[in-house]
């Protein structure tokens, strides 16, 4: 068995944005997972937010993620039977919320992602950039601590890129997040406010 | 409710495959329901038996007739209220395809014994009256659509010759499961002819039909009239009507069995099919299920939603093919003329039907959902739909 990560070790600090950046199999995806609490490394501390993740259980763990970990996806992952405003609204139905509250939660993420006018439409009605802003509401909307973002530009044109780049500053300047962002993309890099890179499961820098 | 409306829209996002696999549960549920009323047709007769109403045939074989002198040692014996002599006659109408049964009977009691034949009085008035009167099932009326007044001409096969009968009644069943495809005639007018065509075949009848006071006591009754005839040269066979009717169906039960067989057969291949359809479908959808765990929920909800979805197909497929059989029956029935005197859809065999569907619905959807709730999440989120 080939260790994916060896002896990494560092921190991230509340409200950052970090940009992971290395070679296709340098572990930076899975070191992304690792902090998100959807892998589980094989030994080592792994602590978010003052929680040690590895001492949680499967439930645990869920209900860990639900409350303190938003998603992006490279390539949106929206569930393409439901509308953008029901996408969105998945990981409400989690909290118990009544309906009226989830209603008012959803508009107000579509409308800080500019997709207000969307909130009908399917998935395979949106363009890629829309899918992934409504990708993005639906990270935010259970208002977690942490964005982790994998390759979230890289199936968007330059322009669409651009947009949703400006919309994860946004998310980290303006509403305090803390994001993790995996990118091969250094015009990407440039918008985190650190960048750490990592070569064959190391850190480099 | 967002399950149930996630259920129903994964289960109609490839429509085509979805109706194609309603369409194979709704003939699989037909198909079983056909199979399992054919069934229950074969054992109609002896369903309907009464409780209180023996058969006493010859003990060699029922195609040895029985002296008619024993109607009156039969009567004779403690615990007996009726005796009736029938002949199974055999006759052709018209031609050979058109089989129905033909009882020559003695005609009161006989049919004071058989109080699911309804008759009309005034028509068994003119049918006791008429020497060449038959009676006839409201089922071979409309099959071969004999009303009263009308003459019926048979051909003898057992009992050779050209035979003329008059519809001077017909009958209708008490309940829907009653036989109402018989025709009956005057047992006087087959032995008349008998007597002057082959004396030595006159006063003979082929069975007994014996209705006992008390039905607890039909085993003891049934003993004395085989103890009374013992060690004769015609001796006797006693048994209850329903033993009777079952006897004639264990003759062809190698048929019934295949039958049945054949009937699950259907539901396991459909099974087949439906366990193919959601293992495709959760294959594709692994993606969704890793998002759905990743944003925290749980293999509980993933589960309902495999097998909601499996349930959902299986359960729709049946209803379809359940509220079909009853028209498809009803041209399977009538397209079978007088074969099968009843051909009726138990509550069973829809009982059986909404099994299989549940049956189906939750089989196919167990190994797709403990795939899915089991997937890492990353190892999902790789899965390619």
């Amino acid at each position: 068995m080939v260790p994916v990560l060896e002896d990494i070790s560092f921190d991230i600090a509340t409200g950052d944005f970090v940009a992971l950046m290395g070679p296709s199999g340098s572990g930076k995806s899975t070191l992304l997972n690792l902090i998100a609490g959807i892998d589980r490394p094989d030994s080592g501390e792994l602590r978010v937010g003052g929680t040690d993740i590895m001492t949680l259980g499967e439930a645990e763990l869920a209900d860990w993620r639900s409350r303190n970990v938003g998603f992006i996806f490279q390539f949106y992952n929206l569930m393409p039977v439901l509308t953008a405003f029901e996408n969105v609204e998945l990981p409400l139905l989690l909290t118990g919320l009544p309906a009226r509250a989830r209603r008012e939660h959803v508009d107000m993420a579509l409308a800080m992602v500019g997709l207000a006018d969307r909130m009908e439409h399917y998935p395979s009605e949106l363009s890629g950039g829309q899918q992934q802003r409504v990708a993005i509401a639906r990270a935010i909307i259970t208002d977690p601590a942490i964005l982790v973002a994998d390759e979230p530009t890289g199936d968007l044109d330059r322009a669409s890129a651009e947009d949703i780049l400006a919309l994860m500053d946004r998310m980290n300047t303006e509403l305090g997040k803390t994001i993790i962002m995996v990118t091969h993309d250094p015009y990407a890099a440039k918008r985190a406010r650190s960048v750490r890179h990592l070569e064959k499961g190391v850190l480099t820098d | 409710m967002h399950l149930l409306k996630l259920i129903l829209r994964n289960t109609l996002r490839h429509k085509l495959r979805t109706l194609l696999t309603v369409l194979g549960l709704l003939v699989a549920i037909l198909s079983f329901g056909l199979l399992q009323t054919v069934v229950d047709a074969w054992y109609s007769g002896s369903k309907a038996a009464a409780p209180d109403r023996l058969i006493t045939r010859n003990s060699v074989s029922l195609v040895v007739p029985l002296p008619l002198h024993y109607r009156d040692k039969i009567r004779g014996i403690d615990g007996v209220r009726s005796v009736a002599g029938a002949n199974w006659f055999a006759g052709v109408y018209q031609e050979p395809k058109n089989f129905f049964p033909q009882f020559a009977i003695d005609a009161l009691p006989y049919l004071a014994m058989y109080p699911e034949y309804r008759i009309p009085e005034d028509q068994l008035r003119d049918f006791l009256r008429d020497r060449k009167g038959a009676v006839v099932g409201r089922k071979l009326a409309n099959t071969y659509g004999f009303k009263v007044g009308d003459l019926v001409p048979l051909k003898g096969t057992i009992f050779a010759g050209n035979w003329e009968f008059v519809v001077r009644a017909i009958y209708d069943g008490a309940t829907p499961t009653t036989d109402t495809s018989q025709f009956f005639f005057h047992w006087e007018y087959l032995n008349e002819s008998v007597r002057a065509r082959a004396p030595q075949r006159a006063n003979h009848v082929g069975v007994f039909v014996v209705q006992v006071s008390d039905v607890a006591r039909a085993a003891e009754i049934s003993k004395a009239i085989d103890a009374q005839f013992g060690n004769s040269a015609a001796e006797t066979l006693t048994e209850t009507e329903q033993a009777f009717q079952i006897g004639f169906v264990k003759q062809t039960e190698a048929i019934v069995i295949a039958i049945r067989i054949v009937s699950f057969v259907v539901i396991f291949i459909i099974l087949a099919v439906m366990a193919n359809t959601m293992a495709m479908t959760a294959r594709e959808r692994m993606s969704e299920y890793a998002t759905l765990k990743a944003l925290g929920f749980g293999p509980g909800f993933l589960g309902s939603l495999i097998f909601g979805e499996s349930l959902a197909i299986a359960v729709t497929g049946a209803a379809l093919g359940v509220i079909l059989t009853f028209p498809v029956a009803d041209w399977f029935a009538r397209q079978m003329g007088t074969l099968f005197p009843v051909f009726e859809i138990s509550t069973n065999t829809l009982w059986l039907q909404a099994g299989c569907a549940v049956v189906v619905g939750v089989a196919a959807a167990v190994l797709p959902a403990h795939r899915a709730a089991r997937v890492r999440i990353v190892d999902g989120l790789r899965a390619v739909g």
